[in-house]
């Protein structure tokens, strides 16, 4: 019970600073802060590494390598899209082709 | 545990926490475009310890699985990444949300298998994060499927409605209520738990289905902040702080992002999610007909003259800007207006496109410096200082019935005030209403010009004709 509350604890300092951090991104980048944010969001791939990995018998394995081949796609799309995004956002001067 | 697995956990969690904090400061310098780029580059290296970190873990005996899931994952998310046109940016972040949530819902699955099984024996608070964790990750997987679906016109971008739609979902919700209750306090029941899944997974697709394409981006912002909550649930039940942080911050993020469309919207989130806006809008069409009179048309030639003697322009760019693919023209336009020293600036309104902050996305790949772009606090109080401004696919976002008209259904949200301008021409297809199907007055002002055509052909014309207009 006491490490739920730990638990617990982190979750509701971690929600502060994102309201905190978020806020102050502008709506100019809301769609990288999005895509960005929800390649972090895979962060479910560490679960699904360990469930793929634990040998639980076959049933498990399979569950594992869906959910690693689901977590992985958010990751690696996630983080690869949005940096093609933010390579574009240049400043006058830059932009000129 | 012996003092070896000890040490080996403790370097584990060292780098779970080194990830988090990389998660906070990559996010942190997304505050400005100028730093926006390394921040991401942070966040993906935090992603990086993290794996690498949990490879060591002792659990892990087997690696076949997760490497044949690491490759065909990361070939799918390099394609994806790569070939995805800007325009369908949307789709692409609810698939992406839907395949985060999914993947957080499977591990929870496991997890319960092995308590069945009697692998594991979890309290209560184990057993009710694994519920969370799998209905919040079912709900996100296929609400994101079906907004996908409908952002990809695979599917009516309208709102589906039914009788008895909303009992009939408020069951199904009693029903996810009732066997959590069975799987919390009773033995383990694989039945009950399998049944539970699929009522989150269908409750998923009755909640999105019924609300209509011009609300996606609120939806999108909401499937987000569901996929950082289902990644905190799945922290919860491995207890692993670094799934709960990321989630926690996630979450914030997708919440935050979902109150701002609200507010451009200025409609509630409930009205949103409950309300099936766009089912059905004649009402609304009727009620402002009558104020309809005579538009004026303008001819490419005349205003190209018009721009030509401005000082100052105000580009008002909406999705049909984007569906016409004409952000190059428009960057051609503006670059013959400044050689001119004419000033030209951009207005951005929150809920132009199909996501927040698209249309600065669709611009900047156009090559528009991004300090040209606007968001609509800091532009409003120009257009009455302003010689043109020229709608280009924009309707409902300009349409001052969201200001005078209190039986518009748009009555109340933040509109560009684009018909304080001294002329405003508006660039449009035809006179058929916009996304949310309601006449827009602007049309009529007296200082309104329409241009009529597909706006990219319109574009080309006016550059040509301002080509022709001696400097």
């Amino acid at each position: 019970m006491e490490g739920l509350l730990i638990a617990i604890y982190i979750f509701v300092l971690a929600v502060f600073v994102g309201f905190e951090l978020i806020t102050k991104v502008p709506q100019i980048l809301h769609t990288p802060l999005m895509s960005g944010s929800n390649a972090i969001s895979g962060i479910a791939l560490i679960g699904a590494l360990i469930v793929a990995g634990r040998l639980d018998g076959p049933l498990s394995t399979i569950i594992g390598f869906a959910a690693v081949v689901l977590a992985t796609i958010n990751v690696v799309g996630g983080f690869l899209v949005t940096d093609r995004m933010l390579q574009m956002f240049k400043k006058k001067g830059e932009a000129q082709k | 545990m012996n003092a070896d697995t000890g040490a080996l956990k403790a370097l584990i969690d060292v780098a779970y926490l080194v990830a988090a904090t990389l998660f906070i400061f990559g996010i942190k310098r997304l505050a400005s475009p100028a730093t926006a780029r390394s921040g991401n580059v942070l966040g993906a290296v935090g992603m990086l310890i993290a794996v690498l970190a949990t490879l060591l873990d002792r659990e892990i005996v087997g690696f076949s699985a997760i490497l044949g899931g690491l490759v065909v994952g990361g070939a799918i998310g390099v394609a994806m990444a790569r070939l995805v046109k800007m325009t369908a940016m949307p789709q692409m972040v609810a698939v992406l949300n839907g395949f985060g949530g999914g993947a957080s819902a499977l591990v929870a699955i496991d997890e319960y298998l092995r308590y069945a099984n009697g692998a594991i024996t979890p309290g209560v608070d184990v057993k009710v994060t694994i519920i969370l964790s799998v209905v919040i990750g079912a709900v996100t997987l296929t609400g994101s499927m079906i907004a996908f679906a409908k952002l990809q016109e695979l599917m009516t971008g309208r709102a589906v409605t039914y009788p008895l739609q909303k009992t009939g979902n408020a069951l199904i919700f009693l029903g996810i209520v009732a066997l959590s209750v069975i799987t919390v306090a009773g033995e383990p029941n694989a039945t009950a738990f399998g049944v539970l899944t699929l009522l989150a997974l269908i409750l998923g697709v009755l909640l999105v289905i019924p609300i209509g394409g011009a609300d996606m981006p609120v939806v999108i912002s909401l499937l987000n902040s569901y996929s950082g909550v289902a990644a905190a649930a799945t922290g919860f039940v491995l207890y692993n702080y670094v799934l709960i942080v990321a989630g926690a911050l996630v979450g914030a993020s997708g919440i935050i992002l979902t109150q701002i469309m609200c507010k451009a919207m200025s409609r509630s989130l409930t009205n949103v999610v409950f309300g099936a806006f766009g089912a059905e809008q004649e009402g609304g069409a009727a009620a402002t007909a009558g104020a309809s009179g005579q538009v004026q048309e303008i001819t490419a030639e005349d205003t190209a003259i018009l721009l030509s003697y401005a000082s100052s322009v105000i580009i008002v760019p909406g999705y049909g800007l984007a569906v016409a693919q004409a952000q190059h023209q428009v960057r051609d336009l503006a670059n013959e207006l400044e050689a001119r020293g004419i000033s030209v600036r951009y207005a951005i309104h929150p809920v132009a496109g199909r996501m927040p902050g698209h249309m600065n996305v669709l611009l900047a790949e156009a090559n528009v410096p991004y300090d040209r772009l606007y968001e609509m606090e800091r532009i409003n109080s120009d257009f009455a200082r302003t010689d043109v401004a020229l709608v280009i696919g924009a309707n409902d976002v300009v349409n001052p019935a969201a200001r005078s008209n209190p039986n518009s259904p748009i009555y109340g949200m933040p509109i560009l005030d684009v018909d304080k301008a001294r002329t405003v021409i508006v660039l449009k297809r035809s006179m058929n209403p916009g996304f949310a199907g309601i006449e827009n007055e602007l049309f009529y002002q007296e200082n309104t010009r329409m241009l009529f055509g597909d706006a990219r052909k319109s574009l080309e014309a006016l550059v040509q004709e301002l080509k022709g207009v001696a400097v």
